[in-house]
């Protein structure tokens, strides 16, 4: 026991000294240039693999969101509209900026999570948890002030004479107050849930 | 006793066919299909798609009627979960909104008890509410608004 353990010491401590010492073999340009190169490959690598999950085709492998928010997107105006621009899932769902997104690829281990438990894996399950979920994501865009919604859509470049009366009047309501898209915008890329009634600035639109 | 069932049923549906055949045969001549009168292995151009009239308010044809819809309603949601309509059609939000605040019947249970929300019988508002197009009429009828007997 003690044997190993002092193996295992000296191990480490060989470890340590080797990476504390100047190198006597190699380089400083080499080290430079190997060092520069396995940089880009295991950043370069990083950011794929993130990238790989931040595609709608990797948000619907679950069948949790093929089932139920994805189908209902279908129906909607960011999957099929006049001029075919789209947005999927993480255009909506994921920061663009790197600091953000990678904070919200953390935050979604606990999606995995219960994932891993089944927490919303059949239909029942999912509708009794929308409104909680729903609300999450209300809230989440409230606080970044609909960050990901002003990716495409911006107050500055709105044309408000080439929008509706009722429109052009609500948006500059909207500058004025410093409201958020969400605060309207809700229901508009997934169904309402069950329960919006008495959901602060929801118009009443539930039984 | 079998076989004569069988050979008396073959019979009749041989004779069946033979009379059905020789009616449609003789009724071609007046009768065409929905498709018009293109050839089975040929397409027929889709009519041009009719888009909704919108801006202006319906005035309606008789008292009765259901006020008609003078916008898309497409992308809204009305289900067992929430209606849409609601969001600006139901009072308070149709102040703001400028829009038509749904009947004042509307907020009476099929019982007659006041309700302070659309009661349940109305809630489904495209069952009668529903949205025009400028098409043609499918059958010509001398239709007029009694409006216009008055």
């Amino acid at each position: 026991m003690s044997a190993s353990n002092e193996d295992n010491k000296s191990m480490i401590g060989r470890l340590w000294q080797g990476l504390t010492r100047p190198t006597a073999s190699f380089a400083v340009g080499t080290l430079l240039v190997v060092g520069f190169f396995t940089g880009i490959l295991f950043w370069g690598g990083f950011n794929w693999s993130m990238e790989m999950t931040n595609n709608e085709e990797f948000c619907i492998s679950c069948h949790e969101m093929e089932a139920n928010v994805y189908r209902e997107y279908l129906d909607t105006v960011h999957y099929s509209n006049r001029t075919g621009v789209r947005a999927t899932c993480p255009d909506c769902h994921v920061p663009k900026t790197w600091i953000h997104k990678v904070a919200r690829k953390i935050q979604a281990t606990n999606e995995l999570y219960h994932w891993a438990l089944g927490t919303i894996d059949t239909r029942e399950k999912y509708e009794a948890k929308r409104l909680k979920l729903a609300k999450n994501v209300w809230k989440v865009m409230k606080d970044t002030d609909s960050r990901e919604c002003r990716n495409c859509h911006s107050f500055e470049y709105m044309d408000f004479v080439e929008q509706e009366k009722r429109s052009h009047k609500s948006h500059q309501q909207a500058i004025d107050e410093n409201m958020t898209c969400i605060d309207c915008h809700k229901g508009i890329a997934h169904e309402l849930p069950a329960g919006i009634v008495g959901v602060n600035g929801v118009p009443n639109m539930g039984n | 006793m079998k076989t004569w069932i069988k050979a008396t049923a073959m019979g009749l549906a041989v004779v069946g066919i033979a009379v059905l055949s020789f009616g449609s045969a003789s009724a071609q001549d007046g009768v065409t299909s929905l498709r018009g009168s293109v050839a089975l292995d040929e397409g027929q151009p889709a009519a041009d798609l009719l888009r909704p009239n919108t801006g202006k308010r319906f005035t309606r044809n008789y008292r009765q009627q259901p006020p008609l819809i003078p916008h898309r309603v497409d992308k809204y949601q009305i289900d067992v979960k929430a209606n849409q309509c609601m969001g600006c059609h139901d009072w308070p939000q149709n102040v703001e909104q400028n829009a038509p605040k749904i009947s004042e019947t509307h907020y009476l249970s099929p019982t007659g008890v006041r309700l302070n929300k659309v009661s349940g019988s109305r809630w489904f508002c495209n069952q009668c509410h529903v949205p025009q197009v400028q098409a043609q009429e499918l059958v010509p009828n001398t239709f007029t608004s009694s409006n216009d007997l008055r």
